[in-house]
Formats: C-alpha cells, structure tokens, sequence
C-alpha cells in the first residue's frame, strides 16, 4: 500500500539538481513523480521512481544525502473539489499533513496526490471508509 | 590516601616555592646569557641584562621565544651546554615545518624522570605495580619519559611502545598490568579491541591510564575509564619542555599540577603578549629554571588554557593547569569574544555529528557575522525542511551556549565541504580579505 519515496538533500548551488537527474537517466531510472521544497539554502528533492531501491543505492554511491520515506498515492478526480474532499477527510480523522503534491496520469479524469502524513495507517484506515483510491507501489512505479 | 613522590617540594608553601624559583631563575637567566649567543642577542635587543632579573615579579621584563625561534636555532643555536655534556636527544614529530631538536644532560634526563615519577605515584603508583608504557619510543618523548618515571618508582616497566594491540593486551593479562600509558585515542582504542577480543574489564588488573601528548575531552575520559575498568588521568609536556611530566592530573582528576621547581607558568594574550591575571583564559608560556642543556626562557606553548591556584583535595600546592582549550594561532577574535574551532568541534561531537564543519567569519554592516557548515550524516537527514531546521537550531543553541556569540548553522551534504590533503578547512576569515 505504501510507496517509498525518495528524498534526496540539494545544497542550492547551481547544476546540484541536474546533476542528480541526470544520474537518474544515465541509470535508466524513471521519475514518476518529483517536488522540491527549498529554502535560502538548501531544497529537498522528492522522487516518485520506477525503482526506488536502486535509484537509492546509485544516489548514495554518488555521494548524495538520501533518505527513503513511506508515502501514499491516492487517486481524485481531476475536476474542482476533488483534492479538498480528501483533505477534508483526514482534516475529520485529525491526521495532519506534512506535505503533498500532484501529478497528472495518462487516462484523462484521475490525477494522484502523493501524501506524507506523520501516521500512515490512521490515514489510509480513514481514506478507505471515505472510498478514496489507494494506488498499490507497484501500480505507482510501472505506471 | 594520597601518595606523594617529593611532598616537600609538592606540597611546599607558595613562599618558599616562590624563594625557590626566584634563586632558579636568577641562576637560569645568567646561564644561557652566557652561554647562548642566541638569547643574549634577543636580550640585548629588549635591553634586557641578568643583572634585571631578580625574582619571578620581574619574568615580564624577559623576551618571549617562539617555535620559530626554535626553528631558526635548528639545531644547535639554543644549546647551552658543550655537547660533550650532553647525553640524549629528543625530537618533534616534525608535521609542520623543521623539526625541533631538544638536548639533555644527565641531570636534565633525571630532572624529566623524576617529574614523570610525581605523575605515576600521583595517580597511585608505587614499586608494586606493574607499568605499561604504550606510548612510542624513540625520538617522541612519550615512550622514554614515562619509562623513566616507572624506573625511579621502582614498578615493574613493560616498555611496549605503542601498536601490536592485541599483543598489548596478552601481556596485560599475562603481567597483570596495573598502569597503562599511552595517548588517549590508543587508550580508546585499546579498549574497544579489549571488547572485540570478548574480554570485559574485569579480565584485566588495570587501575589507573596516564594519557597525554594530544587534546583529549572528559566524554573521552568516561569511555576510556568504562571500557578499561580504570581512573584516567592526563599529563602535559611539549618536546621543547623535555617531554611528558611538566604537569600532572591528581586524585581530583580536575586540572594538571605544575611542577613549578622546575617550570614557571605564565598566562599571556596571545596579541599583545600581556602576562594575564590568575584565572584568565590565555596562552601558556613556560619558563624552565633548573634545565642545563636546553633551557628554555618564556617559551610561547600556542595552547590556551587557564591557571588556578585554588586549594586542591589531593594537598599538592602546587599551581594547576587546565586542559588546553585550543590553540592560540586558531583564536579568532569575534565580535570580541575569543572563539576557537576546537570549542565548536567539541559540540558537534557531543551532538553526535561527525567533525568536519567549515567556519566562515565575515563582517558586515561593522558586524562580525559567524556562519557554520556542518555535514551531516545520513542518519541526520529528514525528509523535511521542518526536520533539518530544527536540527540546525539545536545545534545554534549548543554552540551559543559555549561561545556566548550567536552563530548561524547550515547542515550540507557530507563531503561537501572542501579538503585540503585530506583535512577540512576549518576557518575562512573574509575579514582579512577587506582589510
Ligand atoms: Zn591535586
């Protein structure tokens, strides 16, 4: 149910981050998904990749600060509303998020939002009863 | 009980110790202004003569000498004595520059042995025990001057010299160690093999570990005492001194006793040379007063620390030194305050980071700005820029908690920060850059 994701430190220097996904592709990694939250002096990159275990071990042997996290993937409907509802929804259960972000799919009406909540079983427990769709790892990394 | 090796002389009143090292010093300052052309000519450039120093109230008045000077002197410019008197040489490791050379008449070489001795019975050494001497041997005054020390206790010596760790502990076992001497960081490291090996402390008779010859701190200090089953203590000497031995810890393991018949303490500021008061943190300067061969005046150690005088439990009264808190060449001067590298290293140690961290010091709008880049480890890292603020603001805290300045702390990526010869580069000054 979970997804591991990957999170990886970029010191905000210039070409830090096209290094990293060029290392990426050299290895024939894709990336599903990708956010960046950054400050005066650093940025957090998180990948969404088709392997995150090798995506890993080829980060690391370059060097780079990388860490795995377990995230959800939820489906909603790409129309007005749809990303509210599930806020809502764990807004209701009390669980908080500590970040998120979107990205498009190939068919045309679900878009998915990659959640990253301090308890993930209260989360996913709460969006099952509201009949939110969980994307299973394997459907996220051979998407 | 305490054991003493001379109680006269270390528990001597501070006015007879204060008659004693007046008639010394008078006698050393005549010696090597006859005899060596080299201080006779940094006297008589400060218009100095022998015939000035009466007592120890007029040090001030006398030269400073440098390890440049000692470098400049290499090797025979600061000897004061016909070498056919002399009957051993001592020497730097020699990291940085020109080796120094340290010579030693007989009665230089018992005077160093007998102040090694005071450091053994201090921490409880008598003809009964067994000593393990695992400093190096050789040209390093570690091996010879401990060495030296146990023969004149009358403990049975085991001169080992350092390495071969699970020789060491064989022998240890087998003897029945009771002292152990070496560096801290072979201590330590002595005590984790003593663990790999699948033996626990009690395997062993150690009781007491007389460490010196590299900075050490009391987080150090409990692991070796722990992993040893031992009480540690420190020692402090410099080559140029003649060895290990010019001051020792006591029972109360709170600073090091200066073997003040032999060596007089000053603290200075290490920019303008002023002799500081008693209690002030400044730099270390020895004056010997009973060495023949190689006497040093005023000599500048570069390490900071403070001097107490303050009673101590153990009944030596004796001057006490600190732990040397840094080196004077790294103090930077930051809005005001003295700061040195190895006080911030000290924190992220103790906060569980690993020792590599830039420090950046740059003045803007007339105010001295301190920024730290800390690599962290994978462990340290978060997956959120909440996480690693919050790591950054413990650290903020710690430090200003040390240094009385605010710094500001940047964790990067591990490697990140440049080496050179495989040392960080601890300090970037951009002040010096606009001056
Ligand atoms: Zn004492």
């Amino acid at each position: 149910m979970l997804i591991k994701q990957i999170s990886i430190f970029v010191e905000n220097k210039p070409g830090r981050l096209s290094a990293v996904t060029k290392l990426l592709s050299d290895n024939d990694i894709d990336i599903r998904a990708l956010s960046v939250a950054d400050t005066k002096d650093f940025g957090i990159l998180r990948l969404i990749v088709n392997n995150p275990d090798k995506a890993c071990e080829v980060l690391k042997k370059a060097d780079c600060t990388v860490s795995l996290t377990n995230v959800i993937a939820i489906g909603i409907n790409d129309k007005p509303g749809g990303l509210s509802a599930a806020m809502d929804c764990l807004y209701a259960a009390n669980i908080s998020v500590e970040y998120m972000y979107a990205f498009i799919s190939k068919s045309e009406d679900q878009a998915y939002v990659i959640l990253r909540v301090e308890n993930n079983d209260k989360a996913v427990e709460a969006l099952k009863e509201n009949n939110f769709t969980i994307l299973k790892a394997e459907e996220v990394y051979d998407m | 009980m305490e054991n003493y090796w001379n109680k006269e002389i270390e528990c001597m009143s501070r006015e007879d110790m204060k008659k004693l090292q007046d008639e010394r010093l008078v006698a050393q300052v005549k010696h090597v202004y006859e005899n060596v052309p080299y201080y006779k000519k940094l006297m008589d450039e400060k218009g100095v003569t022998p015939d000035d120093i009466k007592s120890t109230a007029d040090l001030h008045k006398l030269p400073f000498l440098t390890k440049a000077d000692l470098r400049d002197a290499y090797p025979y410019g600061l000897l004061a004595m016909p070498l056919s008197e002399c009957v051993r040489i001592q020497s730097t490791s020699g990291t940085t520059g020109k080796r120094v050379v340290a010579f030693y008449t007989q009665h230089d070489v018992d005077l160093w042995e007998d102040c090694c001795a005071r450091a053994i019975t201090a921490v409880g050494g008598t003809k009964d025990d067994v000593c393990q001497v695992a400093y190096g041997y050789g040209l390093f005054t570690g091996g010879p001057g401990l060495n030296g020390g146990s023969h004149k206790v009358g403990c049975l010596t085991l001169p080992m010299s350092s390495g071969n760790t699970e020789r060491q502990i064989q022998f240890m076992r087998d003897l029945g160690s009771t002292i152990l001497c070496c560096t801290p960081s072979y201590a330590a490291y002595i005590g984790e093999t003593v663990k790999e090996m699948g033996l626990t402390p009690d395997d062993l008779k150690l009781k007491a570990g007389i460490f010196g010859a590299e900075p050490w701190t009391e987080e150090m200090r409990r692991e070796i005492e722990k992993s040893l089953g031992i009480k540690a203590y420190d020692i402090y000497g410099l080559t140029e001194t003649s060895g290990p031995g010019v001051a020792f810890e006591c029972s109360a393991q709170k600073g090091m006793h200066i073997n003040e018949d032999h060596f007089i303490a000053e603290i200075i500021d290490p920019d303008t040379g002023e002799v500081l008061p008693e209690g002030s943190k400044g730099e270390l300067v020895f004056t010997s007063i009973t060495k023949e061969a190689f006497p040093l005046l005023r000599y500048r150690t570069r390490d900071i620390c403070v001097l107490s005088r303050e009673k101590c439990s153990c009944g030596r009264t004796l001057i006490k030194m600190s732990k040397p808190m840094g080196r004077s060449d790294d103090m930077l001067i930051i809005r005001g305050v003295n700061v040195f590298p190895s006080q911030i290293e000290t924190v992220l140690i103790e906060q569980g980071y690993a020792p590599n961290y830039q420090i950046e010091v740059d003045r803007v709008n007339n105010t001295d700005t301190l920024d730290i880049n800390v690599e962290m480890s994978e462990e340290q890292f978060s997956d959120t820029i909440k996480g690693i603020q919050e790591k950054e603001r413990e650290l903020v805290e710690a430090i200003k908690t040390i240094l009385g300045i605010n710094p500001k702390v940047h964790l990067v990526s591990p490697k990140s920060i440049a080496r050179s010869e495989g040392k960080a580069v601890r300090v970037i000054d951009k002040r010096k850059l606009h001056d």
